[in-house]
């Protein structure tokens, strides 16, 4: 036993992922990878037209092939109850079809050839009716409906599920939601303007492309238990939502979370795969197992929400912005998933990112017969700052300011409550903004290629900025926003951390491994995390808007401190010393001042532990933030800590081919506290790729309602060789609230990219574009544009 | 449906199976011998995260039929275990803090073990140009990269 301990700390450091060893060497067991003894696999048929009634489905010859346990449609499954946001949505559709990746029947066979061969015997009729494919389309007097109000018996039949919020209402109109918030008097704003920009920017389908593909295993226990092994990011809202969908105790309902092959946003909603999987099991009384080919995954898990979105801004001569008009059209597809709802986020940073005295904004999310959107990394922050941080530029030049002291004179300061009511305690805008500017060698280069820009030649250079603002704090959506921590330690003085935290590869498991070792003074080897079974792991609201480090990290920490207390006033009894005299260092308990050893840390739990007087060293802790639900006016400080980036984007055009590269992005971010060095660069670098490929490659190409390029073939996800230079700076800011400082960080770093980009070509080559992607096709017919223009 | 038998070495070990013809060689690893460390990406070749070795030789296994690996040396992911340049890989995956949700990684792994074989010092371009056929949806690749390049210095 050493003699003396110093003080020694994991923050800040270089720590591996606890669970890459095993992801390394194959041995993890994705969803994917999992059977269940006795399994039968599911197989979904999916609509062959884009909006149709549904005549007749005949499933006679798919039920008569061997090795068929069961066909099911809605006719089966008269118990099956709305699902999504908006509970527009069976789980297996009724009467009629809203788009092509409608779920129309279900098999469960022995095996999956058999259960593909199956859905090809079930024949279905269908009676066409007319395709909305464009949102403008659908807001027209004469637009059919999609979601007509239900009406004869069963709507009578269905009052009181309706009353419930529980039954499918249908729609006088396509308008699935809007939003309306405003501030100050927008009006006035724009007298008092001396340049006013009014532009409209198309922001198009991108979708998440998890490495990993959906994927659930259902089974009923034989007490009637329902058992999944599902790749949900929020366990205990599925469960609630199960139990309504099935009419069950959701006591009896577990989910276990096997490890994810990528999130993103992607698994935030209840899809119907999920609940047909439990009707085919219902149906069999056998574990079902159903994982999708790649084609469907394209074709039927969300994407991130198109919108069109129009914006009016204006700032003085002296650079003071004035007012922000925003009105937006968002492509809800045929149901109504989270991607509605991201005028949370985005009215933030038209409100919020910098101080902007008036401000309105309109939101209707319209029903259309594309595939719907979800939620993804950024939440509708990339659809807003890529609006936003254009105008910037674009004011910025019109009254000849240089871009980054137009932002400087307009960007948050700490301490600063928005009119939206969001309160800045920590803020490192301004440090954001001027070290990515320094490092990149901003100011210089833009004015450099300013220069070159009317020079001939093939290659233009350009470099651009873009900022942004997002929730660091979590986000109080919820009723609650909180997590939930169990600790316990054993008689050999390891830790159990059970939190209801969901890992999905950004390696919350690790971070809260090292808070933990923080208070308790041990290793992190001694360090289990438990965290996917929704039987042993208490209440989380799910991991989304990057707030599982901020939330279930103040958690794991108020319960390790919680048994920090127990283990120092134990031992301080037995040491005779006061409990402030000590510290848990390297699991033994020393003098705080000299870090003299009083005992092993193990000793000590084993001496509680079999004593006359018994105990075991488990706490529990339940962290809530101190952020509030916005009012009826979308007002109110919804997190409890706000992230700052700054992005400086350079580029290459090649204007005989329109092809852009990224050479290098320099990003500043302000993120509270570096916890763990290595998995927050992992979390930047990733999420520039990310941007970088909403920017330049990717596009889900969706035509009359059929999505064109279901592959990675033709849908381009940015390859190694693609990936820019990177110089990522961390601005640590220290935030009151955060887990020893931190604030969350997974969604920031793929927001500004697509902003940024659009200002670095029109540094290149003067041509703005104000929709996305920029293909070489959209650039170069913008650049023959603009020389025929001339 | 017809089946044929055929006789490989996988991971060392020598296999024999009944599979129908055509079936990948993906799926005969995963369902058929059971090693699920090889992963269904797309299908089709774009994702490289069916990466194996066949006869040393790095492919995607979901576009190879799994009749096509008769009387041959199929290397999967788990196989590295038992080899030095494997496992310094995997090693360096972890330290460079390469993995993520992991999906990728063991695909990366086995196209990392052939570069490193054929090219033992890449310069970065090399090891970008070497793993351009697996795509990873978390890292932005960096890592992976690093990783590489720290394995090749070992």
């Amino acid at each position: 036993m050493p003699e003396t301990i110093q003080r020694d700390s994991l923050i800040g450091k270089r720590i591996t992922k606890l669970d890459a060893p095993e992801k390394a060497g194959g041995k993890t067991r994705y969803i994917q990878d999992l059977d269940v003894q006795g399994q039968l696999y599911g197989k979904i048929l999916r609509s062959a037209r884009v909006h149709a009634k549904i005549k007749s489905i005949d499933t006679a010859a798919a039920k008569a092939l061997p090795g068929v346990h069961a066909v099911i449609t809605a006719a089966d499954v008269p118990y099956q109850r709305p699902i999504g946001v908006a509970k527009d949505h069976f789980p297996l559709k009724t009467d009629r079809v809203r788009s092509l990746r409608d779920e129309i029947a279900a098999v469960a066979a022995e095996t999956e050839a058999i259960a593909e061969a199956a859905l090809k015997l079930i024949k279905v009729e269908y009676e066409d009716l007319p395709v909305l494919a464009d949102p403008r389309d659908s807001l027209k007097p004469d637009a059919p409906l999609i979601h007509p109000e239900p009406h004869g018996a069963s709507a009578k039949h269905d009052h009181l599920k309706q009353a419930q919020g529980i039954a499918y209402r249908g729609k006088p109109d396509n308008i699935a939601m809007t939003f309306d918030y405003e501030q100050g008097d927008v009006a006035a704003g724009e007298r008092e303007s001396d340049v006013v920009f009014e532009d409209t920017f198309h922001l198009h389908y991108v979708t998440h492309c998890c490495m990993g593909v959906s994927g659930i295993i259902a089974e009923f226990d034989p007490s009637g238990n329902l058992l999944m092994y599902s790749n949900t990011q929020v366990p205990f809202l599925h469960k609630r939502e199960f139990a309504e969908i099935l009419n069950m105790d959701p006591a009896r309902i577990r989910i276990i979370q096997p490890p994810i092959g990528g999130g993103f946003g992607s698994k935030l909603d209840i899809y119907p795969f999920e609940p047909i999987t439990v009707f085919l099991a219902k149906a069999t009384g056998r574990p079902v197992k159903l994982v999708f080919t790649r084609e469907e995954e394209f074709l039927a898990s969300p994407t991130r929400q198109p919108v069109i979105l129009t914006l009016r801004s204006g700032c003085r001569k002296d650079g003071t912005l004035t007012f922000r008009t925003v009105s937006t059209l968002h492509d809800n597809g045929a149901y109504t998933s989270w991607g509605a709802t991201t005028p949370f986020v985005m009215m933030q940073t038209i409100s919020s990112l910098y101080r902007v005295p008036h401000c309105l904004y309109h939101t209707k999310a319209v029903y259309t017969n594309n595939p719907y959107a979800g939620s993804f990394r950024g939440y509708g922050n990339l659809q807003a700052t890529f609006a936003v941080e254009q105008h910037m530029d674009m004011m910025a030049a019109a009254i000849g300011m240089d871009p980054l002291a137009f932002r400087l004179k307009n960007a948050q300061d700490p301490g600063e409550v928005t009119p939206q009511g969001m309160h800045f305690k920590s803020c490192g805008f301004k440090d954001c903004l001027t070290t990515a500017a320094e490092a990149s060698g901003f100011s210089a280069k833009f004015k450099a290629n300013e220069a070159d820009k009317a020079k001939p030649g093939r290659f233009k250079r350009g470099v651009g900025m873009a900022s942004m603002l997002h929730v660091g704090g979590g986000a109080k959506i919820y009723p609650s926003d909180g997590c939930g921590t169990i600790l316990k330690m054993d008689d050999f003085g390891s830790v159990t951390l059970i939190t209801g935290a969901s890992e999905i590869g950004q390696g919350s498991e690790t971070v809260l491994a090292q808070l933990v070792c923080e208070e308790l003074g041990v290793p992190l080897s001694a360090v289990r995390v438990i965290n996917n079974d929704t039987e042993i792991t208490p209440w989380d609201v799910g991991v989304h808007a990057s707030r599982t480090t901020f939330i279930a990290g103040n958690s794991a920490i108020g319960a390790a401190r919680k048994a920090r207390g127990k283990i120092l006033d134990a031992a301080a009894k037995m040491a005779g010393l006061n409990a402030e005299e000590l510290d848990l260092r390297a699991g033994h308990i020393v003098e705080a001042k000299n870090g003299t050893v009083v005992m092993t840390l193990a000793k000590l739990l084993r001496q509680l532990h079999f004593s006359d007087k018994a105990e075991l060293v488990m706490t529990s802790f339940y962290y809530e933030p101190p952020s509030k639900h916005q009012d009826k006016h979308f007002k109110g400080d919804v997190s409890a800590a706000y992230a700052w980036a700054t992005q400086v984007v350079e580029v290459e055009v090649d204007t005989d081919t329109g092809i852009v590269r990224l050479l290098k992005v320099t990003g500043a971010h302000d993120v509270g506290r570096i916890l763990n060095r290595l998995g927050l660069e992992g979390q930047i670098e990733g999420g520039i790729v990310m941007g970088q490929g909403y920017a330049l490659t990717e596009e889900l190409m969706v035509e009359n309602g059929v999505v064109r390029n279901p592959g990675f073939r033709d849908y381009k996800l940015v390859t190694a060789p693609e990936i820019p230079e990177m110089d990522v700076r961390f601005i640590e800011t220290m935030d009151g609230e955060g887990p020893q400082g931190a604030k969350g960080v997974g969604e920031a770093p793929a927001i500004c990219i697509a902003a940024a980009t659009a200002n670095a070509i029109y540094n290149a080559t003067g041509v703005r574009i104000m929709a996305l992607p920029f293909t070489p096709e959209k650039v170069y017919r913008a650049l023959k544009a603009k020389e025929q223009h001339h | 449906m017809s089946q044929q038998t055929i006789d490989f070495t996988l991971n060392g070990v020598p296999t024999r199976v009944s599979v129908p013809v055509q079936m990948s060689a993906l799926e005969m690893i995963r369902n058929v011998a059971g090693l699920t460390g090889t992963k269904y990406g797309c299908g089709e070749g774009e994702c490289g995260a069916c990466t194996i070795l066949l006869d040393g030789v790095s492919l995607n296994s979901c576009l190879l039929f799994a009749v096509e690996c008769d009387g041959r040396q199929v290397t999967t992911v788990e196989g590295l275990a038992d080899d030095p340049l494997g496992r310094r890989i995997e090693k360096a995956f972890v330290d460079a803090g390469a993995v993520q949700c992991g999906f990728c990684t063991p695909g990366m792994v086995v196209q990392a073990r052939q570069l490193l074989e054929r090219t033992p010092h890449p310069s970065r371009e090399e090891i970008q140009r070497g793993i351009e056929g697996n795509l990873c949806r978390c890292t932005g690749y960096v890592k992976i990269i690093d990783a590489i390049e720290a394995a090749s210095k070992e």
